[in-house]
């Protein structure tokens, strides 16, 4: 036989070792066998001598072709059973991916909470600044100085509850536009607020009163606000955290610390206006109250209600809670029922 | 105020359903609270004519009626009311028809005698017992004669008339009645009603000034008006002026009583009328002696205060002014001779007094909100004229006047300018002027704007930005444009504490408490728990429950309150943050207190629910430790955070309990709930945790800064000692951090263990330490020199027994 024969014999044997091998170890054996000094490629080899030298180096090439082929052949057959372990560790590695994940902890922003970030967030962008004030206040700021003088009988309209003659708990935000007014100093630009907070009434709780709830006292004054921007504005809030579909409209109302002094009403959620028992037939849900700050309160303030005017407007987060999400009884929102808290998770609305 | 349709249209031109009218009047007026029809879900009510009656064999009370409801044949109703008689015309309730309370009517048996439908009361289709005529209240209402058979009753009663009821806001005293109505809906509809002035035919030969004196104090009274009728005859009034009262809510008595409150409903002046025969001698208006008791018109005697407002005769009081008539003089079915009563009292005593008695009255609610001037002779003029139509008698001439007031009316100068400033408008002069003209409010125009004149019936109206809002509304808030502010910008940013507060809850929900929201006020017990400082109690003068009567001085009550409720309502496992204000005084005479920021947090139960995959373990001092150190971390206040045992508040666990401090500034604590609290709140073991948010805020921050991460590899040693019990943590890590050496960089608590192979009162406690130098590859025997020196310390400090 050949030198070459012996050659190619020594391959196709080779070859199918490889190709039956189904372990890695053997595998590798099989090539260090092959490739090796002690290898039969080797030994084949020493019969060179016995060639002419012009067929030496036809048959040298010739044993290196056969080396790579035998190189390859392994690398081939070694991927493809490593593919093979692998496919059989992932299948025996299977997992129900319908079960539960590993609970993580995380607290939920109070419903309020949400809603009077999201006024502050919308006031923040036109440029409002966020006041708070005093929860016992005086009944200087809180009536008389809102243009409610002691006998005026709107004072009937809030129960107050009074910790002596001249201290209360605030009945309204609205004694922080009276405290803003004094200290802004208009020279250096419009005055413009927003000022959160919570409030008291002397009321029986009930599942639409409650001794405590939350206010957002909004403020604009400068030389030239009028009650189109406060128009405007509301419109603004409403579609910001109601959504776009909603409309508003104003109605006369009264309140001493505005003229004109309106209340405003906001399309029913229930029935998109269309009217339902929600809204009485009416298709619109009373939401705020706002108005023009009435001479009286600026002038209080020291600002010169000849030069300056503006807007005010005073927001219930309870009541847009309510009207938002549902919620039928006010209590729910200070009784703190972890299953009640939870429901309102959904992050940046 | 219940305002009748049907009266509003004797005045005006109005064909839009009442539905569309109340709307209009609620974009341009006053709140509309309700549009009710009485006649709305019945069916089926006639006028009947009982042709005959016989008593019911099986009853002593029950008759048997032939009833005619013009059809061709009588119906037969057993009827059980006792003023039940042949030839009445009645209200007959047909079969299959459909009374109040949406009960259906059929025919039927009583006690074996056929019934085919019902004769009914004015209660049983609908009424309220408050406004039917005593005389019908207790049996069967009795039409009168010329109503005819056989048609729907609605009519009749009133019951078609569309009643829409005006909910008035304090400024629009004007709008409780008829007349204030029709002007400001003759503005909204631009049309000129006619008001009739009233005329009094009155007997020469009577004097009132003879008959009757009066005298009033004007600050109390500002006008005080009487005139005298003489020889009427009591008796009920006419179907129409029931109707009118009952339909306005108001109960028929008689026919003088009745025409003092058409006119109340019809100028918004309330009346009064005494029996003249009661009184003796002159009539005052004064305030109430003290210990003088009345017993008023609801028959109910009052003990009067000296801050009461009286209408008295030489003797007694006959009248609490302007709210209720005494009974001592009230008009009877044997009054002859009436005193009426026109007055405009001062509204902050009546209101006063209606409070104080609790005695909210038509007349009252009027007063309080103020009468129109201009109109009380002509309301006592008309109220007299109709009681000599209806009741009989002579009007007295002449009124006797103790008190009178007629105020100028104020002119107010506004420009087109400046109501287009203010509303946002472009309305020229004329148009503005023809707003006024509607409002019947003459206006004159003056250099570049109008003079305004404002009727007295305005009183609420007294300076331009009330104009503005006339012009607002009659030109309508729908029709006003909606624009955003222009002019000088302002930037709106968070300070950094509002930054911090909104930082500060975010960091807290990232850690798994869910915010809470609970009530400041809170009981005397409870509002004095975890004191962090000394305080006196803030107290409410009038609570309204002693549930919430005392401001918090701690927000871990309330959130003790909230796990309650939770566990009451079988939820186990809760984890709350609020943050919010707490009240401190420093003495009992300071009346404001000190408002200051605290944030407080419980946990109890398992932070996450057990799974096939998580196996949890509640709670406990450690896990609520995690939390509020990472809590502080995050706020970034500079120093180092420091937790030492203390056993200082009642409401704690005394060992499970740490002051929290940093850089020395103590700012809150944290720790098990004392058992005994836990046990009075009604909770399981909780953990809780309250800080002064204020300090926190207040304390200065890190700025963050960024150092250079070590390339060089670093070298951990693990050390395990035996300690006595109570050596504590912190004593170990100061040994371990003061005695280091320089490259320690950190220390870590990876074992505790007490039990076999720790000898009894001592722990076995691991850490690892690392060791790292910035500078260059750590050398092995640097860092042995530097553990030998720990180990050594250790021992000598401690007593630590190496491992």
């Amino acid at each position: 036989m050949s030198l070459r024969d012996q050659l190619t014999e020594i391959k196709e044997k080779g070859l199918a070792d490889i190709e039956q091998t189904s372990d890695l170890k053997t595998l590798n054996d099989i090539r260090v066998h092959l490739l090796g000094k002690k290898g039969p490629i080797t030994a084949a080899l020493r019969g060179i001598k016995e060639l002419t030298p012009e067929e030496r180096p036809e048959v040298g090439s010739y044993a290196n072709k056969i080396r790579d082929a035998i190189t390859e052949a392994v690398a081939d057959h070694r991927e493809k059973l490593e593919n093979q372990a692998l496919n059989a560790q992932l299948t025996s590695e299977k997992i129900d991916v319908t079960m539960p994940g590993k609970p993580v902890t995380q607290g939920q922003p109070h419903v309020i909470q949400q809603i009077i970030d999201q006024i502050v967030d919308l006031f923040l962008g036109m440029g409002y600044e966020v006041l708070s004030g005093p929860e016992v206040e005086e009944d200087k700021y809180n009536f008389e100085m809102m243009n409610l003088p002691k006998n005026h009988p709107a004072r009937d309209m809030q129960d107050t509850f009074y910790i002596s003659k001249e201290i209360l708990m605030r009945t309204q935000t609205s004694p922080m536009q009276a405290r803003a007014l004094e200290k802004h100093d208009f020279s250096k630009g419009p005055l413009k607020m927003i000022s959160p907070g919570i409030v008291y009434r002397r009321d029986t709780d009930d599942p639409t009163h409650s001794h405590q709830f939350h206010q957002v006292e909004g403020l604009f004054i400068d030389e030239h606000v009028t009650m189109a921007d406060l128009k405007g504005t509301l419109i603004t809030m409403a579609q910001n955290i109601f959504g776009d579909k909603f409309d508003i409209r104003l109605r006369p109302s009264y309140f001493p610390f505005t003229e004109p002094s309106v209340e405003v009403d906001v399309t029913c959620f229930n029935c998109m206006g269309k009217g339902c028992d929600v809204c009485k037939h009416t298709g619109w849900i009373e939401v705020l109250g706002a108005g023009m700050v009435h001479p009286n309160v600026l002038d209080m303030a020291g600002v010169d209600s000849k030069k300056y005017g503006g807007f005010a407007f005073g927001v219930g987060p309870d009541r847009f809670a309510m009207l938002k999400y549902g919620v039928d009884d006010i209590r729910d929102f200070y009784l703190d029922d972890v299953r009640f808290l939870n429901q309102f998770s959904k992050r940046g609305n | 105020m219940k305002v009748s349709y049907k009266w509003l249209k004797q005045y005006l031109d109005l064909n839009m359903p009442a539905k569309d009218l109340a709307e209009k009047i609620e974009r341009t007026a006053v709140e509309v609270d309700s549009v009710e029809v009485a006649e709305d879900g019945l069916k089926k009510l006639v006028v009947g004519h009982i042709l005959s009656m016989t008593k019911h064999p099986e009853s002593d009370h029950l008759h048997v009626c032939q009833v005619d409801v013009g059809e061709d044949e009588p119906l037969q109703i057993v009827c059980g009311a006792p003023n039940v008689d042949v030839d009445q015309k009645v209200i007959v309730a047909l079969p299959n028809s459909r009374i109040g309370g949406n009960v259906k009517i059929k025919r039927s048996k009583m006690r074996g005698i056929e019934s085919s439908g019902m004769i009914c009361a004015l209660d049983e289709i609908g009424f309220s017992k408050d406004v039917v005529p005593k005389e019908w209240a207790d049996g069967i209402y009795v039409f009168d004669d010329d109503v005819p058979v056989g048609e729907p009753i609605y009519k009749y009663l009133g019951m078609d008339d569309p009643i829409i009821d005006l909910d008035v806001t304090p400024n629009r005293g004007d709008m409780l009645s008829i007349l204030g109505t029709v002007h400001d809906l003759a503005a909204i509809y631009d049309q000129k009603p006619e008001i009739k002035k009233p005329v009094v035919n009155e007997d020469e030969s009577l004097d009132a000034n003879q008959i009757i004196q009066a005298s009033a104090d004007d600050k109390l009274a500002k006008t005080y008006k009487l005139r005298v009728v003489e020889g009427v005859k009591i008796a009920p009034s006419p179907s129409w002026l029931q109707i009118v009262l009952w339909n306005a809510g108001i109960r028929p008595i008689n026919n003088v009583v009745d025409v003092t409150n058409y006119i109340l409903l019809k100028y918004g002046q309330p009346l009064h009328s005494f029996d003249k025969d009661k009184i003796d001698g002159e009539i005052t208006v004064r305030m109430a002696a003290k210990g003088e008791k009345l017993t008023t018109l609801d028959e109910e005697e009052r003990e009067l205060s000296t801050d009461d407002m009286v209408i008295a005769d030489k003797n007694k009081p006959i009248a609490l002014a302007g709210v209720m008539g005494g009974f001592n003089t009230q008009i009877d079915d044997q009054t002859t001779n009436v005193v009426i009563e026109s007055a405009i009292f001062d509204s902050f005593k009546i209101r006063k007094t209606a409070q104080r008695h609790n005695l909210h009255s038509e007349a009252s609610q009027r007063f309080e909100r103020g009468i129109n001037p201009d109109g009380v002779q002509d309301a006592v003029d008309e109220a007299v004229s109709m009681i000599k139509e209806l009741a009989g008698g002579q009007i007295a001439k002449g009124t006797v006047t103790a008190s009178e007031y007629h105020p100028e009316l104020p002119t107010i100068f506004i420009t087109a300018e400046r109501t287009n400033h203010v509303l946002g408008t472009s309305l020229s002069t004329d148009e503005i002027k023809n707003i006024f003209d509607r409002l019947g409010f003459s206006s004159e125009t003056h250099e570049d704007g109008l003079n305004v004149t404002i009727p007295a019936r305005r009183w609420d109206i007294f300076r331009d930005a009330d104009l503005y809002e006339e012009v607002a509304r009659i030109y309508g808030y729908d029709n006003l444009p909606a624009t955003l502010p222009t002019g000088r910008q302002s930037i709106g940013v968070l300070t950094p504490t509002q930054k911090l507060q909104r930082a500060s809850r975010i960091a807290l929900e990232g850690l798994g408490l869910t915010q809470a929201i609970s009530y400041s006020l809170t009981t005397p017990e409870k509002a004095k728990m975890f004191l962090m400082q000394d305080s006196f109690e803030t107290n409410l003068l009038w609570p309204m429950t002693q549930d919430h009567s005392v401001l918090r001085m701690n927000m871990l009550s309330g959130l003790l309150d909230d796990v309650a409720y939770n566990h009451a309502h079988k939820v186990d496992d809760v984890a709350l943050y609020e943050t919010g204000r707490v009240f401190y005084k420093d003495s009992a005479e300071q009346i404001r207190p000190k408002e200051v920021e605290h944030i407080a947090g419980v946990i109890t139960g398992n932070l996450t629910d057990p799974l096939w995959n998580n196996h949890v373990k509640p709670v406990d001092f450690f896990q609520l430790k995690g939390i509020v150190n990472q809590f502080l971390i995050n706020l970034g206040v500079k120093g180092d955070i420091e937790y030492s045992a203390t056993d200082q508040y009642p409401e704690m666990h005394p060992g499970r309990t740490a002051n929290i401090s940093i850089h020395g500034h103590n700012v809150g604590f944290l720790g098990q709930i004392h058992p005994r609290i836990a046990k009075k709140f009604k909770i399981k073991e909780t953990y809780g945790f309250e800080l002064n948010m204020q300090e926190l805020i207040d304390l200065p921050k890190n700025d963050d800064q960024y150092q250079a991460i070590s390339k060089y590899p670093s070298i951990k040693r693990d050390i395990s000692i035996v300690v006595g019990q109570d050596v504590s943590n912190s004593q170990i890590l100061e040994v371990m951090t003061k005695r280091g050496g320089a490259f320690l960089k950190r220390v870590r608590l990876f074992d505790v263990y007490q039990g076999e192979n720790v000898p009894e009162g001592k722990k076995s406690m691991a850490y690892s330490l690392t060791y790292v130098d910035p500078r260059e590859t750590l050398k092995d025997e640097v860092v042995n020199t530097a553990f030998e020196k720990i180990k050594k310390r250790l021992t000598a400090d401690l007593n630590a027994e190496i491992r």
